[in-house]
C-alpha cells in the first residue's frame, strides 16, 4: 500500500507540475493568436538565433466581399521578400469586432499583437486601454507632414486626437449608392442620372419597386448607425463631438432622418420591413432582388466581378448637402512590444500605404486609396479612366466627415444601434428611439466628462 | 486494536483522495476558483473608464436590475427556455418510441433523428440563417411557392425568437432521443408481456408502464435541455447578434457583449454570477424536489 501511495503522490506532483509549467510556458509566447502556427514558430526562432529576424504579427479584418484573405497574404509575403530580416505573419481574425475582441482580450493578457488593422473608431477605446503608441516620432523621422498631408483629411479626422496621430489609414470607405442601370431603363428612368436628392430617392424607388424588385435597400445591422450618420450628415451635422466624449443624437434633424428612412419601408413600401442584414444586401444587389443599394465602396470591385447587368455608382442622395461618413480600418501599432518591432511594424505600415500599393488594393476591393498621390500613379489613371465609378467614393470625400467615434465605442453605438432597430421595426417613434438613445449615450460618456 | 482499525481506514481514505486529486485540481484549478474570483470582481467597477478596478459594492447589481436591457434578456431566455425544453422533449421521446418500434430502415430512421445533433452549431447557425434569409433563403421560395408572403424571420421584433426555438428544437430533439432510446430499451420486456396478457390497451401500457420507468430519463434530460437552454449562445453569434434591438439576445450573449464589446469585466462578472445562481437553482430544484417522486427500476 505505502509504495501505492508514494508512486501516487509522484505522478501528482509530475502532473501538478505540467500544469503549471504549461501555463507559464504559454504566457509570454504569441499564445492567442498564433497557437496552430507552433511549428513555423520554432523554426523561425531557430533562424532567429542566426540572423536577429525580427517577427510581426499582424491581425486584420475582413468586412467585405471578395477574396481579401489571399490578397493580404500576397502583400506581406511581398513585404518578406523585399526585407531581408522582418518577416510579418498576417492573421486574419474575422469581423472588425471579432479582431477588436481579439485585440483587447492580447492586450488584456499582455501579449499584443505588434501591429492590426482596426475600425478607426476604435481610436479612444484604445487610448482609454492605453494599448497603443503615437506615431508622431516615426512620421517626423520618414516623411513628415508630406507623408501625412497626402492622406485625405477625411481619413485622417478618427486618426489623431490632440494632434497626435495614433493610426494610419489602410482600408477605408463610404457609403455609396450602387443602382442597377438595367432596373433604370425598365423602369423609365435615365440610367445616368441616379436620385440626387431624399425626394428623387423616394419617388426612383416608388418607380423602381415591382414584383420580386425593391425600390432601395439599406442595411440595417451590424453598421446600423453608420448608415444613419449618412442621413444625419445629409441634414447637416455630425452626430459626436471630436473630442469623443459628447453625441447629438436626438436633434430635430436627426428625427427627420430616421423618419425617412422608416417610412421607406412603412409608409412607401420601397424597402423590405425589418431588419436588413448587413451581408446579404449585396448579394440581393447582385440578384436583381433591389435595384438601389447603400453600401460600403469597399464592396465595389466584388459588385463589379459579379453583376451580371449594367450598374452605376454614386453620391448618397442629399438633403442640406450630400455627405457620408467615412469608414473602415487604420494600422495601430500596440504598446508593450519591443522598440524594434515597433521600428518594423512602422516600416511594414509604410510599406502597405506607398502611393501604388494603395492603388493596387483600392482596385482589388473597392476600398478608397487613402492617399492623394495613389489616384495620380498611372495604373490607378488607367483604372479610373476606364471605370469611372472606381472614382466616386474619393470624389464624394469632400462631403465626407468622421465616423461616429466616441469614448466606450462600443457601447454609445450599441445604444444608437438597438434605437435605429427598434425604430425600424416599429416599436418606438423615431424621435423617442433617439432620445433613448441620447439619454443611454449620456449616461455612459458621463464618466468621461468629470 | 483501534488504532489500528483508525490507521487502516486512514489509509484508505487517503487512498481514495489521491484518486480523486486529479479531478479535484482541475475542478478547483477551472472552476471553484474562477467562479470565485467572477463573483468578487462582481463587487468592482472595472471598464474602459476606470482600467483599474475600483470597490463599489452592489452597483453592479443595482445597475443591473435597472437596466431594460438585463430584463429583456431574462424575458427572453425563461421564453426561449419555456418553448424549447418541453417542445424538443415531447419529439424526442415520439421519435424514441417511433424508432423503437420501426422494423424497417431503423438505422436509417434513427441516423435521420440523430444528425442534427452531430453538426456543430455553427454549421447548424449558417444553414439556417440560409433558410431563414428573405428573398433567397429556402423558406422564402417554399412561402412563395405556395403563393405565400415572405417574413423576415430574423429580422422581425416578433419573429425572431420563434426562428431561433425552430431551429434549437430541431437540433435538440435527436440529441434527447438517444438517452429516451437507451431508456426504452432498459425496460424489461416482461412488463409488457403480462400487460398483453391482460389486454392493456397501448396507451394504458404507457402512461402505466413505460412513461413512469423513463422517469429517470425524463428527469436527466430534462436538466440538460433546461440548462442548455441558459448556455446556447453560438447561434446568436451568426444569425442575429442578439438583434433587431435585443429581440434575440439571451443571457450568455449579453455576458459576452459586455465582457468584449463593452470591455466591462465588472458587470460581465456580475452577470454571470446572475447566471451561476439561476443555473444551480435549476438544478437544485430538480434533484431535491422531483428526484424524490421517481420510481427507479
Amino acid at each position: 500500500m505505502g509504495k501505492i501511495v508514494r508512486s501516487m503522490l509522484l505522478i501528482m506532483i509530475i502532473f501538478t507540475l505540467a500544469v503549471v509549467g504549461c501555463s507559464n510556458g504559454t504566457t509570454p509566447a504569441n499564445s492567442t493568436s498564433t497557437s496552430g502556427e507552433t511549428g513555423e514558430q520554432t523554426k523561425q526562432n531557430g533562424e532567429a538565433a542566426g540572423q536577429e529576424k525580427v517577427e510581426l504579427t499582424f491581425f486584420y479584418p475582413v468586412a467585405v466581399g471578395g477574396p481579401l484573405t489571399k490578397i493580404i497574404d500576397q502583400m506581406a509575403a511581398e513585404f518578406n521578400q523585399q526585407q531581408s530580416n522582418i518577416v510579418v505573419k498576417p492573421v486574419y481574425t474575422g469581423s472588425y469586432q471579432d479582431t477588436t475582441t481579439k485585440v483587447q482580450a492580447a492586450v488584456q493578457g499582455n501579449n499584443p499583437p505588434d501591429v492590426a488593422v482596426m475600425l478607426s473608431t476604435e481610436l479612444f477605446t484604445m487610448l482609454d486601454m492605453d494599448a497603443v503608441i503615437p506615431l508622431d516620432d516615426f512620421v517626423a523621422k520618414d516623411g513628415g507632414n508630406e507623408y501625412l498631408n497626402d492622406f485625405y483629411p477625411g481619413f485622417m479626422a478618427n486618426s489623431q486626437v490632440d494632434g497626435k496621430t495614433y493610426s494610419i489609414p489602410f482600408q477605408r470607405s463610404t457609403i455609396v449608392l450602387y443602382y442597377n442601370k438595367d432596373a433604370f431603363r425598365d423602369a423609365g428612368l435615365d440610367p445616368e442620372k441616379p436620385p440626387q436628392n431624399w425626394d428623387e430617392l423616394v419617388t426612383y424607388a416608388q418607380k423602381l419597386t415591382k414584383d420580386g424588385q425593391w425600390g432601395v435597400e439599406i442595411p440595417t445591422s451590424g453598421f446600423t448607425y453608420w448608415m444613419f450618420q449618412a442621413f444625419a450628415l445629409q441634414n447637416g451635422k455630425n452626430m459626436m463631438s471630436e473630442d469623443g466624449k459628447q453625441v447629438f443624437f436626438d436633434t430635430p434633424e436627426n428625427v427627420e432622418a430616421l423618419q425617412l428612412w422608416v417610412d421607406l419601408a412603412k409608409k412607401h413600401k420601397v424597402m423590405p420591413e425589418g431588419v436588413i442584414d448587413w451581408a446579404t444586401v449585396p448579394s440581393d444587389f447582385l440578384e436583381g432582388k433591389t435595384a438601389m443599394m447603400y453600401h460600403t465602396t469597399g464592396n465595389l470591385t466584388n459588385v463589379k466581378n459579379n453583376a451580371t447587368f449594367d450598374f452605376g455608382v454614386a453620391y448618397l442622395p442629399a438633403k442640406k448637402t450630400y455627405g457620408s461618413p467615412t469608414g473602415g480600418g487604420n494600422f495601430y501599432i500596440f504598446k508593450g512590444i519591443d522598440a524594434q518591432k515597433q521600428e518594423a511594424a512602422w516600416k511594414f505600415i509604410r510599406f502597405m500605404t506607398e502611393p501604388e500599393r494603395a492603388a493596387q488594393w483600392s482596385m482589388d476591393t473597392g476600398y478608397v486609396a487613402t492617399r492623394k498621390s495613389a489616384y495620380e500613379t498611372d495604373k490607378m489613371n488607367a483604372y479610373v479612366a476606364d471605370f469611372p465609378a472606381a472614382a466616386v467614393a474619393r470624389d464624394q470625400l469632400e462631403y465626407a466627415h468622421a465616423e461616429l467615434s466616441t469614448h466606450n465605442n462600443g457601447r454609445v453605438t450599441k445604444a444608437l444601434n438597438d434605437s435605429l432597430q427598434a425604430a425600424i421595426t416599429g416599436q418606438l417613434d423615431p424621435a423617442a428611439a433617439l432620445r433613448k438613445a441620447q439619454e443611454e449615450a449620456e449616461k455612459v460618456l458621463a464618466p468621461f466628462n468629470q | 486494536m483501534e488504532r489500528e482499525q483508525r490507521l487502516a481506514s486512514f489509509k484508505v481514505n487517503a487512498y481514495a483522495w489521491l484518486l480523486l486529486l486529479p479531478s479535484l485540481i482541475f475542478l478547483v484549478l477551472f472552476t471553484f476558483y474562477p467562479v470565485i474570483q467572477t463573483v468578487l470582481l462582481s463587487f468592482y467597477q472595472a471598464d474602459l473608464g476606470t482600467p483599474e478596478p475600483l470597490f463599489n459594492g452592489i452597483d453592479n447589481y443595482k445597475r443591473m436590475l435597472e437596466d431594460d436591457v438585463f430584463w429583456k434578456v431574462i424575458t427572453n431566455n425563461l421564453w426561449f427556455a419555456l418553448w424549447t425544453v418541453p417542445t424538443s422533449m415531447v419529439l424526442a421521446l415520439l421519435m424514441a418510441l417511433y424508432a423503437n418500434h420501426v422494423l424497417r430502415g431503423k438505422g436509417f430512421i434513427r441516423t435521420a433523428y440523430f444528425y442534427p445533433t452531430v453538426l456543430p452549431m455553427i454549421a447548424a447557425a449558417n444553414i439556417w440563417l440560409f433558410i431563414y434569409t428573405p428573398e433567397y433563403g429556402a423558406l422564402s421560395h417554399v412561402l412563395q411557392w405556395i403563393g405565400l408572403d415572405q417574413l423576415n424571420w430574423l429580422g422581425d421584433q416578433d419573429l425572431v425568437m420563434w426562428a431561433m426555438v425552430i431551429m434549437v428544437v430541431w437540433k435538440e430533439a435527436g440529441y434527447f432521443m438517444i438517452f429516451y432510446l437507451a431508456g426504452l430499451q432498459n425496460i424489461s420486456q416482461e412488463l409488457y408481456e403480462s400487460a398483453s396478457v391482460d389486454g392493456a390497451r397501448p396507451w394504458t401500457v404507457f402512461r402505466r408502464v413505460t412513461f413512469p420507468l423513463l422517469m429517470p430519463t425524463t428527469l436527466f434530460v430534462m436538466i440538460i435541455a433546461t440548462t442548455n437552454s441558459f448556455k446556447l449562445v453560438d447561434h446568436l453569434v451568426i444569425m442575429t447578434k442578439g438583434g433587431p434591438d435585443n429581440a434575440s439576445s439571451l443571457l450568455l450573449y449579453y455576458i459576452y457583449e459586455h465582457a468584449f464589446t463593452f470591455w466591462d469585466q465588472g458587470m460581465a462578472a456580475t452577470l454571470t454570477f446572475v447566471m451561476i445562481v439561476i443555473l444551480l437553482l435549476i438544478a437544485a430544484v430538480q434533484f431535491f424536489g422531483m428526484d424524490k417522486k421517481i420510481h427507479y427500476n
